[in-house]
Parts: structure tokens; C-alpha cells; sequence
């Protein structure tokens, strides 16, 4: 790419002005050049999608390649923090469908799409209720403000992963403090790597015990014996999805449950309308899932060959930014964007991406908000912000956006 | 109205089971599985809306 115009190249990711909403260039950019160029944090030029239109159609087209490994991929780390997060890398960028193209990606979403089914989503709904009304007792019965990410923005997915994954109760609990260690504001960086070890090596002994003795009636548990009868994936691609599971369903429920009981919490009407039929959830957290997009960088490509896409040619080898927050916000599709209605009938907002990679677990994450919202609603009608919106400690800084600490009165 | 449900380039999002059930469900796999290729007047626009949302271009109108 010729780079003759350096200085005129914006960084990305850019700062918000305000923490609800996207940073104010990108919707000057979209105006300008929708597909721009941007510098990323190592110091690569890649290219910035911001229309709705033009990212579902570069996220459907077979000339893009997932593989988080090519040199050129964009990545959110200068150099010097990838040098540092070594090791929490090495457990997260481990080999799963995610970073597969074409057929094989195929045959490894395949062996995988039957556990997220409408019809088994909706069988794990008792579960989810049990652990969404235990997790709001602990919040009942803590000491007032209590963190709502703390008892149930981290707690519900993290428990509903164990659930999925067939992870032995009495290892619950080591599960979710190290899942949480990963993105921790407060750990050191050698703490981090700790985590991610633990983690990596938890994983890895869950799948060997589970590949060793009788099949299990969990995800994993049949996702070994589906592969035996027809292999598709080796032993460290099994663990590689039991890591992608977690990666993929843990910080974005978590930060989707905060950021929606603070959007609940600051429309007292929509919320008491909401509560009064809860019918009216469903769209809205669509809504909700459109207005925030908190994945907000993950949905970046390669190209395989040269693209010409919304004036410009991306070339082969460049890397691509499909910012799902920017397409979402797009206004010739969503009419002032800018505010949250929650009867605009969303659905079609890329929140989850596009494509053949768009996000397998989102019938999960759906129903793990839904019975969130409700129930939060239900048997907290007096929950309250212990502090202004504004002033909450937003994620500027992480690869899904989110809020780390969300007090309240209950 | 006739409608394809491409198996093969289905990859189980469930987005058409969402807006059109009266038309579309998932096999055991989670792989679309038509309940009916030519769909009541009603559910028209429901099919053209799940068109649109398929990720993977796997449902396609042949008429209208």
C-alpha cells in the first residue's frame, strides 16, 4: 500500500466523546470514504469498514480469510504489549473455527451447530434461570451498593460456559476467577499469565479426561464422540474450541448484561413498559445488541486477493476492520442511531457479525439476557445506579467495550 | 411463492427459524430444514426478511 499520505492517517481504535455512544469520526469518515484507511496500535495501515451495506458484504465475501496468525492481521496490541501478553495470547489465539476458512472452517462449524439449535437453547433455559436467581441472591445479600458485574454480569455466563462445557462443579469456582483474571483491570500482567496458564492447562485435562473414559452428556462430551465417529478435529483443536467457547460467550454477555441493565435503568419508561409485558424484551434487546455492538474490532479479515469495495481496492494481504459499532450506527439504515428505541425492530444490525463466521453462540446469548433483564426486573424492581451513569468506569480501553464496575442499590 | 434452503451453505445461525418458524426449522444438526417450499401469502414477507438476514446466503426466493 503506498503510504505517501502517513500523517493523514487516522489511529485506530479512536476515543469516544461519549461513553455511549461510537466515536464522533466515524461517522465522519462513513460520510468521507467508507472503507478508510486507519494506522492500528503495532503501526500497520489497515482498512476501517464503516458502512452497514458494505460490511455485510465484505464479512460474506469468500475472498476475506479469518487467520488471526497472518502477519498482516489487525490486532488492537502495539508490539511491546503483544511481547507482554505472550502467554494469555498463546491460550487465546489457540487453533479453533474462528481462524478457519472455506470448507474446513465448514466441517469444524458443522460438528458444532446442532449444540446451538433453537430447540437445545431453549432446554438449557431452566439452568439459566437457576443460575441467573442464585446469582441475583448473592447480590441481594451483599453489602449495599453491591457490583452487579461482580455478582451477575460475570457470574451468569461464566456459570452457563461451565454448564455447557462439563465442568465439574467443585471447579467452578477456580474457572470463573481465572476467566475473570483475563480481563481484570486490577491483576498484574504476571498474574494474567497465570490465569491464562491455569486456564490452558485446566482445559486441556477436561478434554484428555473427557477423550479417556465414558462419553459425557455435554458439549465436549459429544463433540468427541461426534469426532470419532467422523474425525474432523485433533485433540488440541477440541481444546482450542473449549477456549474459543469461553472466549467467545464470557466478556460479551458480560459486558452486553451491564451495559443493557444501565440502558434499562436510565429509560424508566421503556423499562417499566418492559416490565409490565416482558414480550416487549425480545426486540428490545436486539436494540440493545445494535446500539452497543460491543465487539467492536474481533470481525477483522485478511484479503486473499484485491477487493474493490466503496471506491477503494483493498488489496491482497491487507487487513481489514469490519467495526460493527460504526455499521450499526449506520444512519441510512438506522434512522438517528443515536437513540435506543427499543421498538425499532433492529434485527438485522451485525452486533453478532456477518457471514459464515457470524457468532454461533448468539441464540445463547440472547436467552441468557432475556432471562437476565426479566428476572432482574422481576424480583428487583427497586434496582438503582449507586452512582451517575456517566461517572461508571467504561472499557475505553478492551477489546469489547463494556463497563468494569456497575454499583448499585437493589 | 417457492423457496431453496441450501443445506450445505447453512451454518446454523437460525436466524430465518427466528422471523419465519412457520416456514423454516433446524434438522438435529442445527442445519436448516424447511417446513414447507412454498409458503402461505401470510408468512411472504417473514421468508423475505429471513432472505435477508441469513448470514450465508443459504434460503433463496426462486418465485415470488
Amino acid at each position: 500500500m503506498t503510504e505517501a499520505f502517513d500523517h493523514d492517517i487516522p489511529s485506530f481504535p479512536m476515543a469516544r466523546e461519549c461513553p455511549m455512544h461510537p466515536p464522533a469520526e466515524y461517522r465522519k469518515l462513513r460520510g468521507q470514504e467508507p472503507v478508510s484507511r486507519v494506522r492500528m496500535p503495532d503501526g500497520q495501515v489497515a482498512w476501517l469498514v464503516l458502512k452497514h451495506d458494505l460490511a455485510r458484504k465484505l464479512l460474506a465475501d469468500p475472498r476475506v480469510s479469518a487467520d488471526r496468525l497472518h502477519p498482516a492481521f489487525p490486532g488492537r496490541l502495539t508490539a511491546e504489549q503483544r511481547a507482554a501478553t505472550e502467554r494469555v495470547r498463546r491460550l487465546t489465539t489457540r487453533r479453533s473455527m474462528i481462524h478457519l476458512d472455506g470448507d474446513e472452517h465448514g466441517a469444524h462449524r458443522r460438528i458444532l451447530t446442532g449444540e446451538f439449535s433453537l430447540r437445545r437453547i431453549a432446554a438449557l433455559r431452566p439452568r439459566v434461570q437457576e443460575i441467573v436467581d442464585r446469582s441475583i441472591d448473592e447480590m441481594l445479600a451483599a453489602p449495599q451498593p453491591a457490583d452487579l458485574v461482580e455478582h451477575v454480569s460475570q457470574a451468569v455466563p461464566s456459570l452457563v460456559i461451565c454448564e455447557l462445557l462439563g465442568v465439574p462443579h467443585e471447579q467452578r469456582r477456580d474457572f470463573h476467577e481465572w476467566a475473570g483474571m483475563l480481563v481484570s483491570r486490577s491483576v498484574s500482567i504476571r498474574e494474567r499469565a497465570a490465569a491464562s496458564d491455569a486456564l490452558n492447562d485446566f482445559l486441556e485435562d477436561l478434554v484428555t479426561e473427557k477423550e479417556r473414559g465414558e462419553p459425557t452428556d455435554d458439549l465436549i462430551g459429544r463433540l468427541i464422540a461426534r469426532n470419532r465417529q467422523t474425525p474432523v478435529m485433533t485433540h488440541d483443536e477440541i481444546v482450542g474450541t473449549a477456549v474459543m467457547l469461553l472466549v467467545a460467550g464470557h466478556q460479551t454477555t458480560a459486558n452486553m448484561i451491564s451495559l443493557g441493565v444501565v440502558a434499562l435503568l436510565e429509560n424508566p419508561e421503556h423499562k417499566a413498559r418492559i416490565a409490565a409485558d416482558p414480550s416487549l424484551l425480545p426486540p428490545a434487546i436486539e436494540e440493545m445488541l445494535r446500539y452497543f455492538s460491543v465487539v467492536e474490532n474481533a470481525p477483522a479479515r485478511i484479503a486473499t486477493e484485491d477487493i474493490a469495495i466503496g471506491g477503494v481496492t483493498i488489496r491482497k494481504n491487507e487487513g481489514i476492520v469490519v467495526s460493527g459499532l460504526a455499521a450499526d450506527w449506520d444512519d441510512e439504515v438506522f434512522e438517528h442511531p443515536d437513540r435506543l428505541d427499543f421498538e425499532r425492530g433492529a434485527r438485522h444490525h451485525v452486533a453478532f457479525g456477518y457471514g459464515v463466521h457470524q457468532c454461533l453462540g448468539q441464540n445463547l446469548a440472547r436467552v441468557e439476557l432475556e432471562i437476565v433483564f426479566e428476572t432482574l426486573l422481576r424480583r428487583v424492581p427497586g434496582l438503582s445506579l449507586a452512582v451517575p451513569a456517566e461517572e461508571l468506569p467504561y472499557k475505553d480501553d478492551a477489546g469489547i467495550y463494556g463497563i468494569y464496575r456497575v454499583p448499585v442499590n437493589c | 411463492m417457492h423457496i431453496t434452503a441450501d443445506r450445505g451453505r447453512c451454518v446454523g445461525a437460525a436466524q430465518c427459524v427466528l422471523v419465519a418458524p412457520a416456514v423454516f426449522d433446524q434438522d438435529e444438526e442445527g442445519l436448516v430444514a424447511p417446513v414447507t417450499v412454498d409458503p402461505a401469502g401470510a408468512d411472504r414477507p417473514a421468508v423475505r426478511q429471513a432472505v435477508h438476514l441469513c448470514p450465508s446466503s443459504a434460503i433463496r426466493i426462486d418465485e415470488e
